[in-house]
């Protein structure tokens, strides 16, 4: 084994796979700036971009102020004008205050000028629950933005993906909200050496009687599931909401002919609801029962790490919620 | 703050007036002929005209280089004019034809054409700050000498965009031109009634930002200082405001009944037409006699009506086209 593949093969944090994915996309181009709120000089503050600002210089890795919609817009703006932002918005709960350079610039000017303007800006947020961090720090959005036409929705939930999707997105010419799970920043895995697309599902683990759709930090509890429960469980990691891969799901739902899908996002208007339409909609004949959901209760995210755990999807629920749906037909 | 930049100083260029008197003429008379043209039904959506600010926009335009950026406002036609976006383009974009500068896709409020260098018109006001000064960053990091204009209202400055932008032009001290026409009206409202601190140029200086205001009507003036301020930008001195005295003939909105406005005060402020300001001034001066200036006006109109006859002829844009330039490859 060559040293670089070595390097390649050794494992390593999620957390360390998406700096070297900027440091990468740092190197490779010198368009590419990263900016946000303590990304400098103080290394961000989950860590994620350590060692950056030593390397590339505050010119390309940029403090900003405490000012989501100044600097947000301002990416937005510099990417239609040759730079290749990586922008931070420290937790997703905090695009409250600039959405709208997501949702009506970034998402919109190309389209709105006939393709005259190129926004290749990344959108890197950091969300999850399980942390005691309360109803502000936990939610998981991803779905207003799969819901707007002209954004990329992705959701890397492997040490691999952190890199390759962060690479990947950075290099793709549209607007891309990157979303990061705070709860995989120390989970540790390989990296690929041919890494999928963005755009392509993977399935996780094969499995034989359901279907199991999920994606972000909910793929660990899914295949914990897998290995804990009774049910043949085939757990596809959906890696991205925009674009949708529904080749790879409805491939998988053929075989098992049962869909349970698991999100962390309230499950409610969830993006698994329009996941399960669509199944419904082309699978309707093939399906052994209804298409089920697994989210997260229409309640906002309490504080109590107690009620907290009690709200969001278990292992167990996953497995129990399987067997049902075998049971069932 | 004190005006660090001075209209008329020894090494300023000589002012094109004839030029910036053609140019407010064309902007007169396009937008003169849209606003019937949307009140008769041939122009769908949404029309805000600048009638009564042609100096700014003129003025302004004028004094930039050719790749400088310009992000505007819903009140961008005078802009785009001024920085030589096709007359013909414009116009069928208006008519939403397929053939329209951003093929019927954008619109009134949201023309754009990046080959001049106009990062388009915006509908959500305070948009144009966060997104020239991301253009000023682009221009700053990648070393393109180009100065990013952002022409704002003064209801814009009370947007949190404004504050947010205007602060992180500052620390970073990037070439950006703010430019804000004062026209008095936060779409319906008195803006004085909407802050203690009428002045923009005032509120700038919070933020360490040089502000000087300019008599709004008059072009030369308005050219004189924004050539100064641009050639300031240019030279590395960081962002400058240029606040602009001037006013809305008519409504926020073509058709808005405008009960809004005291009595005389409309018609006070027609006693200084840009354009009479300035012809006065090339009749004084031998520049342009006023039969010379009425011929200027009316190649304008000719200009314009040529336009509006191509995009009567226009058809509307191909199906195909609602589908298209959502995502880049």
């Amino acid at each position: 084994m060559s040293s670089a593949t070595e390097a390649a093969a050794a494992e390593r944090r999620y957390i360390d796979a998406l700096n070297e994915g900027m440091a990468t996309a740092l190197e490779e181009d010198e368009r590419v700036v990263v900016m946000g709120i303590d990304v400098g000089a103080g290394g961000g503050i989950f860590r994620v971009t350590k060692g950056l600002y030593e390397r590339f210089g505050p010119e390309r890795v940029i403090d900003t102020p405490i000012a989501e919609m100044g600097y947000v817009g301002a990416a937005v703006g510099a990417a239609m004008t040759g730079l290749r932002p990586i922008v931070e918005i420290m937790f997703m709960d905090f695009v409250g205050v600039c959405l709208d350079p997501i949702l009506n610039q970034a998402a919109k000017l190309r389209y709105m000028t006939a393709g005259a303007l190129e926004i290749p800006v990344v959108f890197r947020m950091q969300t999850g629950a399980g942390k005691a961090a309360g109803a502000q720090h936990s939610q998981s959005l991803e779905a207003w933005f799969a819901h707007v036409p002209g954004l990329k929705v992705v959701l890397p939930a492997t040490v691999a993906d952190a890199r390759d999707l962060m690479l990947a997105a950075v290099r793709d010419p549209n607007p891309v909200v990157f979303v990061e799970n705070r709860r995989l920043y120390g989970s540790k895995g390989d990296i690929d050496a041919d890494p999928l697309p963005l755009g392509k599902a993977r399935v996780a683990r094969p499995g034989e009687q359901v279907t199991v759709l999920t994606w972000g930090q909910m793929l660990r509890t899914c295949l914990a599931a897998a290995e804990e429960g009774d049910a043949s469980l085939e757990v596809i990691d959906l890696r991205s909401l925009a674009p949708l891969d529904m080749e790879t799901i409805l491939a998988s739902v053929r075989r098992t002919g049962r869909l349970l899908i698991v999100h962390e996002a309230i499950q409610d208007f969830g993006a698994g609801a329009e996941i399960a339409a669509r199944v419904g909609d082309q699978l309707f004949d093939e399906l052994r029962t209804p298409v089920r959901r697994l989210g997260t209760p229409t309640v906002p995210m309490p504080f109590s790490p107690d009620l907290e755990k009690a709200l969001l999807p278990t292992s167990k629920a996953i497995s129990t919620a399987a067997e049902a749906l075998v049971a069932e037909g | 703050m004190s005006t660090s930049v001075q209209a008329s100083t020894t090494d300023s260029p000589a002012v094109p007036e004839r030029e910036l008197f053609a140019t407010m003429a064309l902007i007169r008379a396009f937008e003169t002929r849209v606003a019937e043209l949307y009140r008769d039904g041939e122009i769908p959506g949404f029309v805000h005209t600048s009638l009564g600010q042609e100096a700014v926009a003129a003025g302004v335009g004028e004094a930039l280089a050719d790749d400088d950026y310009v992000a505007t406002t819903h009140r961008g036609h005078g802009h785009c004019l001024a920085r030589g976006m096709d007359v013909d383009a414009m116009m069928a974009e208006l008519f939403a034809r397929g053939a329209g500068i951003c093929h019927g896709k954008g619109g009134s409020m949201h023309v754009a054409d990046p080959s001049h260098g106009v990062l388009g018109a915006n509908a959500i006001v305070g948009a144009s700050l966060p997104l020239a000064v991301g253009a000023g960053l682009s221009s700053k990091h990648l070393s393109q000498g180009r100065v990013a204009v952002a022409f704002f209202g003064e209801g814009a400055v009370n947007q949190g965009a404004f504050h947010e932008a205007v602060n992180l032009a500052a620390i970073w001290s990037l070439p950006v031109l703010l430019v804000c026409e004062n026209n008095i009206y936060a779409e319906f409202s008195d803006s004085r009634t909407l802050t203690r601190v009428p002045s923009v140029v005032e509120r700038c200086a919070a933020y360490g930002v040089d502000a000087t205001a300019v008599d709004g009507n008059d072009v030369a003036a308005v050219y004189e200082l924004a050539s100064a301020a641009a050639a300031r930008c240019r030279a590395g001195e960081g962002p400058f405001l240029i606040e602009a005295a001037t006013y809305r003939w008519h409504g926020h909105y073509e058709g808005d009944p405008q009960p809004y406005k005291p009595d005389g005060e409309e018609a006070s402020w027609r006693e200084r037409d840009p354009l009479e300001v300035s012809g006065k001034r090339l009749a004084a001066v031998g520049e342009a006699s006023a039969a010379e200036q009425a011929t200027l006006r009316e190649e304008a109109g000719a200009r314009v009506e040529a336009a509006i006859e191509r995009a009567r002829s226009l058809p509307a844009p191909d199906l195909e086209e609602a589908y298209a330039d959502v995502f880049g490859d």
